[in-house]
C-alpha cells in the first residue's frame, strides 16, 4: 500500500479494525512482527525521519502541569530549531489553532476540544512534510470538527501529505483524495471515496406533510410521525411519487437518497471480499 | 443563610464536646489500666541482632533511642529508690542492644560500666556484664582509653580482681593520650591490691572528668564514703598515738587537739565533726547524714 | 545528548510543580525540629541524635521519593499516554529514559540539599557553632544521594516491564535485600551445603550493597569518612547504575505501547 506525496489519505474502518495499530506501527510505538514500512524514503526505524513527521495520537492527553505554550516549546526542542525560531513558531501555531488566549493556562484546565487543538498544534509546529492524525475529529463539537477539517485542507494546500484515521464516512468523503479500508485487521481495499463507497443507492426517500382525508395510495407505504410522513421507493418511481403528492396538495419537506449505513457498507465489503479472496495483510506491509 | 450558620455552629459544638468526652474517657481508662498493675517494664524484643536487622540502615538512630530508654529506666528506678538486687534486670539487655546498634556510643559503655557493676542500691550489681560491655567498647573504640579506666575500676572495686585491674590500667596507659597516672595506678594496684588511697584517687578522677551527670553523682557518693574511711583511719591512728604518749585512751577528740595532734576537730564531708565513740574508736557524728549514707551503701 | 537534557529539565519542572514534594520536604524540616526536642531528652548525645535523626529523615524521605516517583516516571507517562506524542518526535527511547532519570536525580539533589540545610540549622540551634567535624555530614548526605540515584535507576528498570504496583514492591524489596547483602556474605548456618553458601555469596555480590553508602554511625559521632570509601562508593554507584539503566533502556526500547 502506498500514500503519495501531497495526498490526503484516510484510513477508514469500524472501531477495533486496526487503524490505530497501523498508525502506531508507523510512528514506532509498536513494533511489527514482520514486514517493513518506509516514510519519505527512510525506514520507520530511522529516528531522524521523525524530524519530518507530525503525529497526533488518539484521545491525546498531555502533561497537565504545563501550559499550552510550554508544551509546544517543550516538544519543539526536539527538533532542530533555533530559540527564536521556536518562539515564533509556537506563537504562530497557537494563533492558527485558536489557542492564543489560553496559552498561559495549564492544560489540566482545558476542555477536550482545546486539548485536541493543542495536539494538532504540536503535530504541525515544525512544518512536517507528513502529518499523521489518529481520529482527529473525535470528541469535537461541530465547530471544532469544521476547524480541524479546515486545517487539514490548509495542510493539503501547503503541499503536505496527510494521513488520518476515522470511522466517520462523511469526513472521509469530504477530505480524502483516497481512502484505505480496514476491517478486522486486514486492508480490504484502497481507492477514491467514491470507488469505495460506490454501492448503488438503495432508493429515494420523501418527507412530506398532507392534510387529513386525502386519497393517496402512497400513504399505504408511508410511516407517520405526528404530522409528517416518510416514504421510500426505488429511484425510478421518484417522479411518479412527486406527481402524486403534488396532485394531493401535499407539502414536500425533503427528497433524499437513501445512503447505506456504515454497517451495511462494511458488511457488503466483507461479502464482496469473500468472493474475491484477495486480502492484503496489514502488518507493516 | 441563617440556617446554615446555625448548623455550622451546632457541628462545631458537637465536635468540641465530642473531643472533650474522648479526653475524659481516656482519663478514666488510664485509671483502670493503672489498677490492673500492668508491668510497664517490658522489653518485647530482646535480640540485639534482630533489632539491628530491623533497623535497616538506621541503626545508630535506633541505638540513640534505646540509650534514651536505658537512661530513663535507670533514672526512674533510682529516683523512686527502688533499686534492689535483681530488679534492675533490664539494664543489661537495654545497654546490650544500644551498643550493638551503635558501637560508637561511648557514653553507653561508661554509663553501663558504672551502673551495671555497682552494687545495689546504686546499681545492678552485675560486674560480669559490665566487663563484657566494656570489652565490646574497647574493640569498637580502640582510641578511647578511658574505657580501660572504667574496666580497671570495675575489676578493682566490684570484682576485687586486682591482677586484672592492673592489666586494664596498663593496657589503657599504652595510649599516648592517656593520663600519666594510669601507668602509675597499674603498678600500684599490682603491688598493693586494694587501698583507701587508691580508691580515693580513682573515684576522684571519675568525679572530676565524667561529663554524664549521673556518673558524676555516683562517683561523688563513693568519694565521700572513702573520704570518711580515710579520715577515720587517720583519726584512729592519732588516737593510738595519743594513747601511746599519754598512757590512756582519749574519750573526746578535743583532747587530741589539746595534745597538739590535731589543729582542730575535723568534720566529715557534710560538716559534722567526728567523734570518738565506744572504746575510743573514731566514728561519725550521731547527727550526721553520712551515717545513714554509710549504712545504706554497705 | 541535548534531548536528554530537554527531558531532564521538563521532569524537574514537573517535580517542582508537584506539591507533594514540597510537603515531603516540609515534613523533613519538621523532623529536624523534632530532632532538637529529642536531643534535649537524651543526655550526653544531643548532637549525635540530631545528626542521626536528620540523616534518617533525609534517607527515608529520599527513599520514598525515589521509589514512588521513580516508578511513576515511566508508568505515569504510559498510563496517561502523554508519552505517545513525545516518542513520535526525533528522540530515542533511551534518551527519554536517561532524561527522566537525570530529572529525578536533579530533583532529589535539590531536596536533599534543602534538608541538609535544615539539619545544619538544627545543629546550629543547639550548638550555636559549627565545627570542622560537622563537614562530614555533607559527605554522608552525598553518599545518601548516590544511594537514592541507584534506587531511582532500579525503579525505572522495574517500571519498564511490570505494573506500577509490582514495580514499587520489587524496588522496595531490592532495597531491603540490598541493605542485608553484606550480612548475606557472612551468613553462618550449620546445615547449608557449600554449593548453597556459594550461591548466596554470589547473590550477595550481585545485589546492590546499600550499606556501602551508609556512614551514619561514623558521622553521628563526628568521625571522618575515608576518602577511599567515598571514591569507591561513587564508582560503584556509577557502574551499577549504568548497568541498570542500560538494561532498562534495552527493555523499554522493545516495548510495544498499546
Amino acid at each position: 500500500m502506498r500514500v503519495d506525496t501531497g495526498e490526503v489519505f484516510g484510513f477508514l474502518g469500524p472501531n477495533g479494525a486496526g487503524k490505530t495499530t497501523t498508525i502506531k506501527l508507523l510512528v514506532r510505538l509498536i513494533f511489527p512482527d514482520g514486514g517493513s514500512a518506509r516514510i519519505l524514503g527512510k525506514s520507520i526505524d530511522d529516528v531522524s525521519m521523525h524530524q519530518e513527521i507530525g503525529y497526533l495520537p488518539e484521545q491525546p492527553y498531555f502533561y497537565d502541569y504545563l501550559t499550552a505554550a510550554e508544551l509546544l516549546d517543550y516538544f519543539a526542542r526536539f527538533h532542530r530549531l533555533t530559540a527564536t525560531d521556536r518562539q515564533t513558531r509556537v506563537e504562530n501555531i497557537l494563533k492558527k489553532v485558536g489557542l492564543e488566549t489560553a496559552k498561559k493556562i495549564q492544560l489540566r484546565k482545558y476542555s477536550k476540544g482545546m486539548l485536541q487543538r493543542a495536539g494538532l498544534a504540536q503535530a504541525i509546529l515544525h512544518d512536517p512534510q507528513v502529518v499523521i492524525l489518529d481520529e482527529p475529529m473525535s470528541g469535537l463539537d461541530p465547530l471544532g470538527r469544521r476547524e480541524v477539517r479546515d486545517i487539514i485542507l490548509e495542510l493539503k494546500k501547503e503541499g503536505r501529505t496527510v494521513l488520518f484515521s476515522t470511522h466517520i464516512l462523511s469526513d472521509a468523503e469530504m477530505l480524502c483524495d483516497r481512502v484505505g479500508v480496514l476491517v478486522g485487521g486486514k486492508l480490504r481495499g484502497v481507492g477514491t471515496p467514491e470507488e469505495m463507497v460506490g454501492i448503488k443507492t438503495q432508493g429515494m426517500e420523501i418527507l412530506f406533510e398532507v392534510a387529513e382525508g386525502k386519497n393517496l395510495p402512497l400513504l399505504a407505504k408511508a410511516t407517520r410521525t405526528g404530522e409528517r410522513y416518510r416514504v421510500q421507493m426505488p429511484e425510478e418511481e421518484l417522479y411518479g411519487a412527486i406527481e402524486q403528492l403534488r396532485a394531493a396538495g401535499a407539502r414536500i419537506l425533503s427528497v433524499a437518497q437513501i445512503k447505506p449505513t456504515l454497517e451495511d457498507f462494511f458488511m457488503n465489503l466483507v461479502e464482496a471480499d469473500r468472493a474475491q479472496a484477495n486480502a492484503v495483510e496489514v502488518s507493516g506491509k | 443563610m441563617k440556617r446554615s450558620g446555625i448548623i455550622e455552629v451546632a457541628l462545631g459544638v458537637l465536635l468540641v464536646s465530642g473531643l472533650a468526652g474522648v479526653w475524659q474517657l481516656q482519663k478514666k481508662i488510664d485509671v483502670q489500666r493503672q489498677a490492673l498493675q500492668e508491668e510497664r517494664d517490658e522489653l518485647v524484643l530482646r535480640s540485639p541482632k534482630l533489632i539491628k536487622r530491623m533497623s535497616l540502615e538506621y541503626a545508630p538512630l535506633m541505638g540513640a533511642l534505646y540509650w534514651t530508654r536505658a537512661v530513663q529506666y535507670y533514672g526512674e528506678k533510682h529516683r523512686l529508690q527502688q533499686i534492689r538486687q535483681g530488679n534492675l534486670e533490664l539494664l543489661w539487655p537495654l545497654l546490650d542492644i544500644t551498643t550493638t546498634l551503635d558501637p560508637n556510643l561511648i557514653v553507653a559503655y561508661r554509663f553501663g560500666s558504672t551502673f551495671l557493676s555497682d552494687a545495689p542500691p546504686r546499681g545492678a550489681g552485675d560486674p560480669d556484664h559490665a566487663v563484657e560491655l566494656l570489652r565490646r567498647g574497647v574493640i569498637a573504640n580502640p582510641d578511647y582509653w578511658r574505657l580501660y579506666q572504667d574496666m580497671g575500676n570495675v575489676y578493682y572495686f566490684d570484682k576485687k580482681d586486682y591482677a586484672r585491674a592492673s592489666e586494664a590500667f596498663a593496657e589503657g596507659a599504652k595510649n599516648p593520650q592517656a593520663a600519666i597516672w594510669m601507668k602509675v595506678m597499674a603498678a600500684k594496684i599490682a603491688a598493693e591490691g586494694e587501698s583507701l588511697e587508691t580508691s580515693y584517687f580513682l573515684w576522684r578522677d571519675i568525679y572530676q572528668t565524667a561529663q554524664e551527670p549521673q556518673i558524676k553523682k555516683n562517683a561523688e557518693l563513693h568519694l565521700r564514703l572513702v573520704k570518711v574511711d580515710l579520715d577515720l583511719r587517720e583519726l584512729n591512728r592519732l588516737a593510738n598515738e595519743y594513747e601511746r604518749r599519754s598512757g590512756r585512751r582519749a574519750t573526746k577528740l578535743s583532747e587530741l587537739v589539746q595534745a597538739g595532734l590535731l589543729p582542730q576537730v575535723p568534720a566529715d564531708p557534710d560538716g559534722y565533726p567526728y567523734v570518738l565513740g565506744e572504746g575510743g574508736k573514731a566514728d561519725l557524728n550521731v547527727y550526721s547524714p553520712m551515717l545513714g549514707e554509710k549504712l545504706m551503701n554497705k | 545528548m541535548k534531548n536528554v537534557w530537554t527531558v531532564a529539565t521538563n521532569t524537574f519542572r514537573e517535580a517542582v510543580r508537584d506539591r507533594v514534594l514540597f510537603n515531603l520536604v516540609f515534613f523533613a524540616l519538621l523532623m529536624m525540629g523534632a530532632a532538637i526536642l529529642v536531643g534535649q531528652i537524651s543526655i550526653g548525645i544531643e548532637e549525635s541524635v540530631i545528626v542521626s535523626l536528620g540523616l534518617t529523615a533525609i534517607s527515608v524521605i529520599g527513599l520514598f521519593i525515589a521509589v514512588f516517583i521513580g516508578v511513576g516516571l515511566v508508568s505515569k507517562e504510559m498510563d496517561k499516554r502523554t508519552l505517545y506524542a513525545l516518542l513520535a518526535k526525533p528522540v530515542e527511547r533511551w534518551e527519554f529514559l536517561l532524561g527522566k532519570f537525570c530529572g529525578l536525580v536533579m530533583t532529589l539533589t535539590v531536596n536533599t540539599a534543602a534538608m541538609a540545610v535544615g539539619l545544619y540549622l538544627a545543629l546550629w540551634t543547639v550548638k550555636h557553632t559549627l565545627e570542622k567535624s560537622d563537614g562530614w555530614i555533607l559527605v554522608a548526605v552525598y553518599l545518601i544521594l548516590l544511594k537514592l540515584a541507584l534506587i531511582v535507576a532500579l525503579a525505572l528498570l522495574f517500571s519498564c516491564f511490570t505494573t506500577p504496583f509490582l514495580a514499587i514492591l520489587f524496588t522496595a524489596g531490592i532495597y531491603v535485600a540490598g541493605v542485608f547483602a553484606g550480612d548475606l556474605r557472612t551468613v553462618q548456618a550449620v546445615d547449608l551445603s557449600p554449593a548453597t553458601m556459594n550461591l548466596l555469596k554470589g547473590v550477595s555480590y550481585l545485589l546492590p550493597n546499600f550499606e556501602n553508602f551508609n556512614v551514619m554511625g561514623a558521622v553521628a559521632h563526628g568521625r571522618a569518612v575515608p576518602g577511599a570509601l567515598v571514591r569507591q562508593a561513587t564508582l560503584y554507584a556509577v557502574v551499577y547504575g549504568a548497568v541498570v539503566l542500560a538494561a532498562a533502556s534495552a527493555i523499554f526500547s522493545r516495548r510495544n505501547l498499546k
